[in-house]
């Protein structure tokens, strides 16, 4: 994913200001930074989630393959196919474990009973969920404990089998045995797919991400300041910020 | 464990006596702010003493007079001499026909207006606006004047007379605004979690307004059900013109019919001799509104316990 020169605005204000970011295939890419400085913007951005905002307005450039998403000529149903997205609160639908997958997969035309369930127990295995729900698939999803719903979110987002996945602060609203967990999980999809994900914690973001960037509140516009890959990040950033802000001396 | 809980406590009081907090609240201070708050507890149960003895005495009234009415007979027979003699039957299977035309023409209708209000415009257009204001202002107007605008529109303009069509028709109209109004707000508690995750799915806005949005909008929908339920079945003015107030068995729904608020009214002011079989007539008619609320209360708790345990 290449985005350049993106610039977003709630109504006049601007949120954003000309952020150019190469986003590496298959790499887990962090997005850190103090709250307010367009870490979130810039995610909602990458799936066209900035759509529903009212008053919101993005300029500038990002292309999948090469391909142009900002433009009106994007499908957005397959787009966030491609890209899917996973919330800090995790958000099953309120009805059973089941259909929280069956409803998603035939809105993208899986019909088939047999196909959709198959894809089911195999995203269901490959977050770990499987064994703990299998004989409880027709049970509500918002039963399940905090970090299993983050989970079910997760599976619900590959069973759509998308290129991306979106992160915003995936771990901030589990307890820390859930978050672990869940932090083990996406390190383990790593070499299948991009994944981008917002994180406050900086230790985590130096144990799961292959690049790390740093976004700044400058007078009110969310900027990036630097983006690295995860060592030099840590050990030899080029920017002043990078350096107080890794070191815990600012934000 | 256990003491360091104590010594925790220990310092948190120590904390609050430091900050002068704890000294604040003198002897007489003390005394007559205990005194104001007993004072304030006192007139508050005096009001739920007298909203529920007001009830009470209504229901009393109703039951001393009316219990006795009651049989078989009196929910399966047609009325006789007026009323006097007789059961309801009649005017009971009159009621939930023009209940039921009511509520298949405003459920639809209310529910999609809702629907469109809360999921199809920004909350401060200038279409939501007007819609909203014209709702407000038609839950205001007396029923009276649907019952002369249904006479005069439903009964003569579109010729369907005096019968239950045009008394449910009529009655849809006085509903609309409660039900709108009360689903709206069914819509607006659904959490916007659920909109951007469906977003963020692929999922198109309609599929996810018919699976999503509407289920987790329901026990919203029910309220406002049950409140247009009620004005429904309270309403006497609005009928007397448009469903008339005959009292034999309707053979369609092009025949006119009397409710069972009709029937207390016209027992209790026309007919001499007639307040036992009307007292009969209103306690049917309370208790019927008190399993609709019971019902739907229940079913509601239901609904949420299986879905949104969380």
């Amino acid at each position: 994913m290449e985005v350049s020169g993106l610039q977003v605005y709630y109504s006049s204000q601007q949120a954003l200001g000309r952020v150019t970011l190469p986003i590496r295939k298959e790499a887990i890419t962090a997005l850190v930074g103090p709250s307010g400085s367009g870490k979130t913007t810039f995610l909602l951005c990458l799936n066209r989630l900035t759509d529903l905002i009212p008053g919101c307005r993005v300029e500038g450039s990002i292309r999948l393959h090469g391909e142009e998403i900002l433009g009106h000529g994007c499908n957005l149903l397959r787009l966030r196919r491609r890209v899917g997205m996973i919330f800090q609160k995790p958000n099953p639908f309120p009805f059973s474990i089941r259909r929280n997958f069956t409803l998603p997969l035939r809105e993208h035309g899986m019909k088939d009973r047999q196909e959709q369930e198959a894809r089911l127990e195999q995203v269901l295995r490959a977050v770990g969920l499987w064994s703990e729900v299998k004989d409880r698939l027709h049970r509500p999803a918002p039963e399940l404990s905090g970090g299993q719903q983050q989970r079910l979110c997760i599976a619900r987002a590959l069973a759509l089998e998308p290129e991306v996945l979106l992160l915003d602060e995936p771990c901030s609203a589990l307890d820390p045995l859930s978050s672990g967990i869940v932090e083990d999980l996406i390190t383990s999809l790593r070499n299948r797919y991009t994944l981008v994900i917002v994180t406050h914690n900086l230790p985590q973001a130096r144990r799961i991400a292959d690049f790390a960037s740093l976004f700044w509140n400058v007078e009110g516009v969310g900027r990036l300041v630097e983006s690295a890959p995860i060592q030099s990040f840590f050990e030899a950033p080029t920017e002043k910020l990078t350096r107080d802000y890794v070191a815990g001396v600012r934000g | 464990m256990k003491r360091q809980s104590k010594t925790q406590n220990q310092a948190l009081s120590g904390w609050w006596a430091g900050t002068g907090q704890g000294n604040l609240v003198t002897g007489a201070r003390r005394q007559s702010s205990r005194w104001r708050d007993r004072l304030a507890a006192g007139l508050c149960w005096t009001v739920a003493a007298v909203l529920l003895a007001t009830f009470g005495w209504i229901l009393a009234d109703l039951l001393s007079e009316g219990l006795g009415r009651l049989s078989w007979d009196f929910f399966t027979k047609a009325p006789m001499d007026a009323g006097r003699a007789g059961g309801i039957g009649t005017v009971l299977v009159s009621t939930l026909l023009i209940l039921a035309v009511c509520l298949l023409v405003a459920a639809p209708l209310g529910i999609a207006t809702a629907a469109y209000l809360s999921e199809y415009t920004r909350r401060k257009s200038s279409v939501g606006r007007w819609i909203r204001g014209c709702l407000d202002l038609l839950a205001s107007v007396p029923s009276i004047v649907f019952g002369l605008f249904g006479a005069v529109f439903f009964c003569q303009m579109l010729g369907l007379g005096f019968s239950i069509l045009s008394g449910g028709l009529t009655l849809a109209c006085m509903v609309l605004p409660i039900l709108v109004r009360s689903s709206e707000t069914g819509f607006r508690m659904v959490s916007d979690d659920l909109r951007r995750g469906a977003a963020a799915l692929g999922m198109r806005q309609n599929t996810t307004m018919a699976f999503v949005i509407l289920p987790a909008a329901l026990p919203g929908i029910a309220v406002g059900l049950v409140l247009g339920i009620g004005r429904a079945l309270a309403e006497t003015a609005a009928l007397i013109f448009t469903s008339g107030y005959v009292t034999r068995m309707p053979a369609s729904l092009l025949d006119s019919g009397r409710s069972l608020s009709i029937h207390i009214y016209d027992l209790a002011m026309n007919v001499p001799g007639g307040e036992p079989t009307a007292s009969g007539t209103a306690l049917v008619l309370v208790v019927l509104l008190a399993a609709i609320n019971w019902g739907a209360a229940a079913a509601m708790d239901r609904w949420r316990g299986r879905w949104s345990r969380s």
